[in-house]
């Protein structure tokens, strides 16, 4: 059964086609990697699945449900979570907090005026924090805390809510190749055990190859290829992309 | 017809001048990004001098060459300004800017009374335009006809300088990339104090213009911002034609409101001639529903952070829980302790209502992230809710003070709607304007608010009739309003608040909806000031417009900085602080306007966290030491 079904989607931002056309699927507890270099157009893709932005045509279905048109919110509600490739936590709280955040939402209680936040969800908050290994972190200042431990947040906010779809934008950008590798590994680990699907954009082109079920490749607003690492790393037109620029694999990863 | 038409004649040469004035802002805005709240006082000056050139020197030369005189006086000035002040600014907190020009406008409007005197001053008519023309059959004056030609004539001027000229392309540069600028090379500085003179001449030739149409008056300056904010803000922030058509539209509204007149509607008469202000709002709430960033501006990038990276908020320490607990051990027994100075309660009751205030304000300023500049919209409502309810239905006092949060809530409410949907310095002006119009209705509404006398007689009954017991009663709704927001602020309610502030992307992206939260905060907030506004009727015994002025919110600005805009109990200090200093010292001094602009620049420019954040940040430091 398919998850995530995007059809003939299409973004341009003035007379840029960011995204042209552009059909894939992801299927459930698929995790799919989707790669393309800088400017290919992966974020608008990211930022029109969640409501961000408006296509200017096609259409995105979600377990048979029509997504496009919805608002951020109402499209997390349905179940689709998202991480960002600018970090974006609540720098005035508390790593917990911003998960107890993540999780007050979930639970309809954004609106309640009485009892204390700082005492709601705070068990399932430092379980999710013990899942991403930060549950040490938990009463520290996010805006505190360094730029791979942020990604981590990042994804405990993004599992508050049981998501059956995840919405990984560059998950990695900044970090070690070292750091890149356990934390794909972490994801890989924490959606297989829930049967969450993903969808993430990655440039080391070790870790896609490493983890991802399958792999999409956007070039220029359009989608080029869709298949196993296998075949995409014998595609012509993929290997014209990154290899026409003089590049290796992993040195265009490593410039980006 | 005939009259519909020739008041679309008089809307028109009033454009003019509404449009000089929201030009120069604009345009210094689109270079600076700094919204000079003082503009309006450059025009107010601009009146005066050209008064001063009409009457001393005289004649042709004094009154056409006065003109021309007076506005490059007033561009330098606004040179000056710019050298001496804004350039210390230019990297300052958003807010800081604001007030920071603001306070100018305190210490103009004082020069300005100092130099001229309190007297409204009407100039002479103009030289050589002293007849007037027929038109469809009625006079319109010959100056009236000059002014509906000088503002498109003015505009077509700018339009070629901004498009032929090298300091036009530098200034469409700047106001599109600003660090394109620095990569042409050109001086930024140079550009910035000639962008400010150029607006500020703007400025002071619309205003020299009015010299024949109206008195020159010291309330001019406010009046003239909020009108050019309007202007501005329906215009598009930093496009000129924009700000031409907005005033025209405007003004165009306007004069079809005067030409309406009075219209019955079986046996219910409307008179529409009375209802501008309600017109402009209108206006201004029409276009920005349909276009946010008004007719030809354009989408803002992310606004400046403010001030610096907040705390997290933890519960009150012990501490703290104590130290309260013994300050209101205190402000309850005070009418025991004070037993021999009475003044110490009146004092006290004006401190508790400045808390509420400064305490609602900081509610959506700091966890909200709006800023308001328009708070006292509410506390007007709640003063004026009672007062009316008390003096048209006899209401007893309790229920007229009931009324005050209900009307106040109601506002906030209706206004919250739109300004959810701006942020940064739109909505400061969006506040501002809104505040302008609820005191322009009580101001023209007389038969009902009894106009600039306002309401008198609304004094406290039994059993708060005694200077004891009212005091009493100030505190315990001072403490319990304070304790709510407070309340609310640890509730997930003031965490989605922070949420929404801190990163409006990522709440969204978690179920959050950020304007629906932060329009119910607004809410709030305003209904817990109109609480403080009740109680100020009925301590004063009267309300009238001038004390629900633009001044009235910028104290509460001036209360929420002063104490530190990142604590929760920085506003309750800073309103104390502030509140007893406006009672004692500055009650002294007739020029006591300047001398709170002198504070405001002291504090923008010397302690930008406030009081309680210098302690703060000094606090943990100490600890630290062996
Ligand atoms: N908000 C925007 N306005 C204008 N152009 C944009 C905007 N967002 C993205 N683009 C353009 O769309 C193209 C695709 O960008 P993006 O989706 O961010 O690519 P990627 O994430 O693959 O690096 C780029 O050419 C980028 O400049
Ligand atoms: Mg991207």
């Amino acid at each position: 059964m398919s998850d995530l079904s995007i059809r003939s989607l299409s973004k341009a931002f003035g007379g840029v086609r960011a995204v042209n056309e552009v059909s894939f699927e992801v299927k459930r507890g698929e995790f799919l990697a989707m790669i393309g270099p800088n400017g290919a157009g992966k974020s608008t893709c990211f930022n029109m699945i969640n409501g961000q932005l408006a296509p200017d045509s096609g259409s995105i279905w979600f377990e048979e449900k029509n997504l496009t048109g919805l608002v951020p919110r109402d499209i997390w509600r349905l179940g689709v979570g998202r991480t960002f490739q600018v970090t974006a936590t609540f720098g005035s709280m508390t790593v917990a907090e911003n998960v107890q955040m993540a999780l007050i939402s979930h639970a309809g209680e954004t609106f309640r005026l009485w009892k204390p936040a700082a005492s709601r969800h705070r068990e399932r908050a430092l379980d999710l924090l013990h899942q991403v290994g930060m549950h040490e972190a938990a009463d520290r200042p996010s805006r505190e805390l360094a730029y791979g431990d942020v990604k981590r947040i990042e994804l405990a906010i993004a599992l508050a809510n049981d998501p059956r779809l995840l919405l990984m934008d560059e998950p990695t950008a900044g970090m070690a190749p070292r750091e890149r590798n356990d934390l794909i590994a972490l994801v890989k680990r924490l959606v297989v055990e829930r049967g969450i699907s993903v969808l993430f954009t990655e440039h080391s082109m070790d870790v896609v190859f490493a983890f991802a079920d399958r792999i999409i490749v956007l070039a220029r607003g359009k989608l080029i290829a869709d298949g196993n690492a296998k075949s995409i790393r014998d595609n012509p037109q993929v290997r014209e992309v990154y290899f026409g620029t003089g590049k290796t694999f992993a040195r265009a990863g490593a410039a980006t | 017809m005939s009259s519909f038409l020739f008041q679309a004649l008089n809307g028109l040469s009033a454009a003019s001048g509404l449009f000089f004035v929201a030009a120069g802002l604009s345009l210094i805005f689109g270079v600076t990004r700094i919204v000079n709240i003082a503009h309006g006082s450059l025009y107010m000056v601009g009146t005066y001098i050209a008064y001063s050139f009409a009457t001393v020197v005289g004649g042709m030369l004094g009154f056409w060459g006065g003109i021309i005189a007076t506005a490059i006086i007033v561009g330098i000035i606004g040179a000056v300004i710019e050298v001496l002040l804004l350039r210390r600014i230019y990297r300052a907190p958003e807010l800081f800017q604001l007030l920071a020009t603001f306070a100018l406008v305190l210490v103009i409007n004082d020069a300005t009374l100092w130099l001229w005197g309190p007297e409204d001053l009407l100039g002479p008519r103009a030289p050589g335009l002293r007849g007037a023309v027929e038109v469809l059959g009625r006079q319109l004056p010959t100056y009236d006809l000059f002014l509906i030609f000088i503002g498109p004539a003015v505009l077509i001027v700018l339009h070629f300088a901004l498009a032929r000229t090298r300091f036009g392309r530098l200034v469409r540069a700047a106001t599109q990339d600003r660090e394109m600028v620095s990569a042409l090379g050109v001086n930024q500085a140079v550009l910035f104090t000639a962008v400010f003179a150029l607006g500020s001449f703007l400025s002071g030739l619309g205003g020299a213009l009015q010299v024949a149409r109206e008195p020159a008056n010291l309330a001019m300056d406010l009046t003239v911002i909020g009108d050019a904010f309007v202007v501005v803000v329906v215009g598009g922030m930093g496009s000129i034609t924009g700000a031409y058509l907005a005033a025209v539209l405007i003004a165009e509204v306007k004069a079809l409101c005067i030409a309406i007149g009075v219209v019955d509607f079986g046996g219910f008469s409307v008179n529409f001639s009375k209802m501008t202000l309600v017109a402009e709002f209108l206006v201004m709430a029409v276009v920005l529903i349909a276009r946010p960033y008004g007719l030809l501006g354009r989408e803002q990038g992310a606004v400046r952070s403010v001030a610096e990276p907040e705390e997290p908020i933890r519960p009150a320490t012990r501490g703290l829980k104590l130290a309260g607990v013994t300050v209101l051990a205190v402000l309850i027994y005070m009418p025991l302790i004070a037993q021999d100075s009475p003044y110490v309660l009146v004092l006290g009751v004006d401190v508790l209502i400045a808390v509420l205030f400064a305490a609602s304000l900081h509610f959506i300023m700091g966890p909200g992230g709006m800023h308001s500049f328009g708070h006292a919209a509410y506390f007007g409502l709640g003063a004026y809710g009672t007062a009316l309810l008390v003096k048209w239905l006899a209401a007893p006092m309790l229920l007229g003070l009931a009324a005050a949060p209900l009307l106040a809530l109601l506002g906030a409410l209706l206004f919250g709607w739109f300004a959810v949907r701006l942020s940064g310095v739109y909505l400061a002006m969006l506040t501002l304007a809104f505040a302008q119009i609820v005191w322009a209705a009580v101001f023209q509404w007389e038969g009902l608010t009894g106009g600039s006398n306002g309401v008198v007689g609304v004094w406290p009954t039994a059993p708060f009739d005694t200077r004891e017991t009212f005091y009493l009663l100030t505190l315990a709704l001072a403490v319990i309003g304070v304790l709510l927001l407070r309340r609310f602020l640890f509730a997930p309610f003031g965490y989605a608040m922070r949420a929404g502030r801190d990163s409006p992307l990522r709440a969204e992206a978690i179920g959050i909806d950020v304007k629906r939260v932060h329009w119910l905060a607004f809410a709030i907030a305003g209904a817990v000031c109109g609480v403080g506004g009740g109680i100020f009727a009925f301590a004063k015994g009267s309300i009238s417009p001038e004390t629900i002025g633009v001044g009235r919110s910028i104290d509460g600005l001036v209360m929420v900085l002063l104490g530190g805009i990142q604590t929760l109990t920085g506003p309750i200090v800073g309103a104390s602080v502030y509140a007893t200093l406006q009672d004692t010292i500055m009650r002294q001094t007739e020029f006591w306007r300047a001398m709170l602009g002198g504070i405001i620049l002291l504090l923008v420019l010397a302690f930008p966290s406030g009081i309680v954040g210098a302690l703060a940040k000094f606090a943990p430091r100490r600890k630290d030491q062996p």
